[in-house]
């Protein structure tokens, strides 16, 4: 047995040596271009979970890699003119040149070849071939891997400091040219490894692009002098870089494998490249002493191991990319939860979650939420709109579609506004008309089945919604108009707490919003006209439900479903209650737990209007959670039943007197 | 949850008496249906021709495709066929659909297979609406419709048109992950309630060389991942019984396990190993 290993980083070393460890027989070669001592990039990441993977798999390197650790516990977010801590975060960090230099001198000790400055243009002949050299990978140019990269999130650029910070540190910084943040940590006791980042326009506003690599590192330092409290940065090839997100529909190629950034990369912001490119060496030489060295088979397992963790990790990783990318438009929040919405960014935390890890940080949370020292949680604090208060973030009843006329049902089941019995509780009323999706059978049958013997429709398109569906005609928009504006005054006489005006979902004014369904050059002309004159009506809470994005190539984008938000709160409009798609019935939906939460975040930061959302949130934490860091100010839950019980048999409940002595 | 038993419609070698007298035992067995597959460009047996026959000999069981290919097949026919099954077995049929995974069972049916998904959509309005009702009998009512399917187009399908979710296969993490998506599917489309989940494993007790050896061959088309599907074949009762109860704390409420061996001794293993 012969490997190859093309790339001595991390990853391909660790390989190596596992490869020896599992069997000395195999020969093992790693080809590295560069010479043992070049690196780049100052300090790498571990969790505490990669250790316990590192100290199975290798102990002796184990022990030297956690030996010149440096070990932090708290995340430090510098913002406006605070710092705030959040414990419970155990991480390590190694300095790259001293992790490779364990790694090298372990792989010769167990007989690896290391051939340094040795350029590989064609795949070298072995039983496999490992493509470990990066995210620029000249192996994985050399098969078919289904490759697409792709650049990721803002500009960055990499120092490295002697000031030698505490903890893992957030800095954010206000500039003339707009946000600049630093991800910055400890990786031995003299140095920090110091990452700046900002949007492409700061970075144009700023002149980035015109700057030598000195006068880049220069202007750094000056701009976090008082970070870095008078010390220097120091520069190892430090440019400025787009982060390039790796992906490969395959990782092998016949005999010719990938590994680490080679077959995935994952955004730095959340540390984990190195991470993923040492599991993956502990996969693949797992999989290969368990398959005894069969490489076909070994190359498959290693693949279908790592694939879903590694997708997970992309995932993540893109989220929080996403996010400092957008960094800017959360600088309206205030600190506590401007540090809550930061350090749930990517789905990993939760209020519950970093409950566990940092009790004081959600106590601090909650108290700010309750303004009272000691709260319950956020999703129990209460919300006030137009002088009505809600007690909770969850507990406001949604009335479903009550149509403003008996041609605006949806099916013969949907309450007409006259027909509506308020129910009990504190009421959101959702007034609308189906147009294009009306006259259909109840949605215990199904949705936008039409009645064989419906009433006529009505749209500002003359398209059907969907298959069979009857074509609608032009609607009379006064006569529609009063009809909401009746609906409003009724709402007014049976007291509902929140008027809601349905404009999502392809229903008829949802149909004159979007590009699929209305040709008019004043698409919210209508909708507009609509919402101006149920405001001049009704003084309470008024809601506008809107589909902020289409999820549709000719459709409105999230970007044009901010401006429609927008647009609704400047016409009046107190709350969004945020919905996706179902404008057309061919749309390409995206379906998960909390699937319009990211859409919430987004509208209610950008088009800074508060926002009430569902999408299959089924608990309290999830509201906590979502709420606690902005990303909406009311949750509608779809909380599934419970059943923890069953009654026992009769003769299971023997009442102690009739036992027998 | 309800566990199902697969019929060997698609396994080599099975006769019709074997077929008959697979039906028949699992409708005296613990099983609660029995279902079959779809393939055309493969030595196989036609999904309904076989409930067909199963329905002859059963009384008890539901009889499921898991799934049937609905667009190789012209609309009106296709619901001319299953309504036949469902009134021949007296209203017994779920009718799992989807578009199916391979261009090549369309090319052999004689079949366009781009704009596949639109026609689904369409075959499951027709079947689920009341177009062509009084020209194309007997009544559809009552046949249980499920789809399949694993993109954000099929999962708002299943919700718009289908009693529930019929999930393609793998470990419980990825059905829980599936059932995910079809719950909010079904929220997000208005759907009162929740839609029934239906999940399939393979299993094997026997000769598992043969069992390994049609799985190879009947994935062959999905490159390296058949050995992740020959790795999850279910080959001890130890294995089945961890798979069920996976797959019901997943949320299924009924899993069908298909057999790798036309062989009635591993029904007869089933039966035990659910016991």
């Amino acid at each position: 047995m012969r490997v190859e290993v093309v790339g001595g980083g991390p990853a391909g070393l660790y390989l190596a040596i596992l490869l020896r460890r599992a069997d000395p027989s195999v020969q093992v070669r790693v080809a590295e271009r560069n010479a043992p001592d070049a690196t780049f990039g100052w300090g790498v990441v571990f969790s505490e979970e990669t250790l316990g993977s590192l100290r199975d798999a290798d102990p002796e390197t184990h022990l030297e890699i956690t030996d010149t650790f440096a070990r932090w516990d708290r995340v430090d977010i510098r913002y406006r003119d605070r710092e705030l801590r959040s414990r419970g975060h155990s991480f390590s960090a190694i300095a790259r040149k001293r992790l490779l230099e364990i790694l090298q001198r372990r792989a010769l000790a167990l007989g690896v070849e290391l051939d340094f400055g040795v350029e590989v243009v064609d795949l070298p002949e072995a039983d496999l071939v490992v493509g470990a050299d990066g995210a620029n990978s000249l192996v994985r140019r050399l098969g078919e891997f289904g490759t697409r990269v792709e650049p990721e999130g803002s500009k960055y650029v990499w120092f490295g400091t002697d000031h030698v910070f505490d903890a893992f540190t957030f800095v954010f910084k206000e500039t003339e040219h707009g946000l600049y943040n630093v991800h910055a940590y400890p990786y031995d006791e003299h140095m920090s490894t110091f990452i700046v980042e900002c949007p492409l326009d700061t970075w144009l506003g700023a002149g980035h692009q015109d700057m030598s690599e000195e006068d880049n590192l220069a202007y750094c330092e000056r701009l976090f002098a008082h970070d870095l409290r008078g010390r220097e940065l120091f520069s190892n090839r430090s440019i400025w870089l787009d982060f390039p997100k790796v992906t490969n529909r395959v990782w092998h190629d016949g005999r010719v494998v990938l590994l680490g950034d080679a077959a995935h990369t994952a955004h730095f912001s959340i540390g984990s490249g190195t991470k993923l490119a040492m599991e993956d060496s502990i996969a693949l030489a797992n999989a290969l002493e368990r398959r005894g060295w069969d490489v076909d088979a070994a190359l498959v397992d290693y693949e279908l191991e790592r694939g879903p963790a590694v997708e997970r990790t992309q995932e993540a990783a893109s989220d929080s990319a996403a996010y400092f990318r957008r960094v800017a438009s959360y600088t309206h929040l205030e600190p506590l939860q401007f540090a809550f919405n930061l350090l749930t960014r990517s789905g990993r935390i939760t209020h519950a979650s970093l409950g566990i890890r940092d009790p004081q940080f959600t106590r601090a949370l909650d108290g700010w939420f309750g303004d009272s020292e000691i709260s319950p949680p956020p999703a129990f604090s209460a919300f006030e709109v137009r002088a009505v208060r809600f007690p909770n973030r969850f507990g406001l009843v949604a009335s479903g579609l009550v149509a403003v006329s008996a041609d605006g049902r949806v099916s013969p089941e949907t309450p007409t506004i006259e027909e509506w019995a308020r129910p009990e509780g504190q009421v959101l009323l959702q007034l609308g008309h189906a147009g294009r999706r009306g006259a259909c059978r109840p949605p215990s049958a199904g949705r936008d089945l039409p009645l064989p013997d419906g009433w006529p429709l009505v749209a500002p398109t003359r398209k059907a919604y969907g298959p069979f569906g009857a074509t609608p005609g032009e609607p009379d928009e006064d006569a529609i108009r009063d009809s909401f504006l009746a609906g409003a005054g009724r709402a007014g006489d049976v007291d509902v707490d929140v008027l809601e005006l349905d404009m999502a979902h392809g229903g008829l004014l949802g149909s004159y919003l979007s590009p699929l369904t209305n040709e008019e050059d004043d698409r919210l002309r209508f909708p507009l006209s609509v919402l101006e004159a149920v405001r001049a009506v009704w003084d309470g809470p008024l809601a506008v439900r809107l589909s902020v994005t289409d999820w549709h190539p000719r459709g409105n984008s999230v970007d044009q479903g901010i401006e429609l938000a927008r647009a609704m709160k400047e016409h009046g409009a107190d709350l969004i209650h945020v919905e996706a798609g179902q404008t057309v019935h061919d749309d390409r939906p995206e379906y998960r737990r909390g699937f319009l939460t990211g859409l919430s975040d987004r509208v209610r930061n950008q088009a800074r209007v508060p926002t009430l959302v569902g999408g299959y949130l089924t608990t309290v934490d999830e509201v906590n959670t979502i709420v606690g860091a902005g990303r909406a100010d009311l949750c509608l839950l779809d909380l599934p039943p419970v059943s923890i019980e069953r009654p026992l048999e009769p003769s299971n409940t023997v009442l102690l007197a009739e036992v027998p002595r | 949850m309800n566990v199902g038993i697969g019929l060997p419609t698609m396994t080599p070698g099975t006769t019709g008496a074997l077929l008959l007298d697979w039906a028949r035992r699992a409708d005296g067995g613990p099983f609660s249906s029995v279902a079959v597959l779809d393939r055309v460009a493969y030595d196989s047996l036609e999904p309904f021709a076989s409930l067909a026959a199963a329905a002859g000999v059963t009384s008890r069981v539901r009889l499921a495709t898991m799934i049937a290919i609905g667009p190789i097949r012209p609309t009106g026919l296709l619901a001319k066929q299953a309504a036949s099954v469902n009134a021949l077995s007296g209203g017994r049929l779920t009718l799992g659909l989807a578009v199916g995974a391979r261009t090549e069972d369309y090319e052999a049916a004689g079949v366009e297979s781009r704009g596949r998904g639109r026609k689904l959509v369409e075959q499951l309005a027709y079947l689920r609406g009341d177009v062509d009702v009084d020209r194309v009998g007997p009544s559809r009512d009552g046949i249980e419709l499920l789809v399949g399917g694993l993109s954000g187009q099929a999962f708002s399908r299943m919700a718009r048109y289908a009693d529930g979710y019929a999930h393609g296969g793998g470990p419980p993490r990825a059905f829980a992950s599936a059932a995910a998506r079809a719950r909010a599917a079904w929220s997000d489309l208005g759907r009162p309630g929740s839609p029934r989940l239906w999940g399939q494993g393979y299993f094997c007790f026997g000769d598992l060389e043969r069992g390994n050896a049609y799985l190879r061959d009947y994935y062959a088309f999905t490159g390296p991942f058949v050995e992740r599907i020959v790795a999850e074949n279910l080959t001890s009762a130890r294995a089945v019984k961890d798979f069920v109860r996976g797959y019901e704390e997943a949320g299924c409420d009924e899993l069908v396990l298909f057999p790798t061996v036309a062989d009635e001794a591993e029904l007869d293993r089933l039966a035990e190993a659910l016991s």
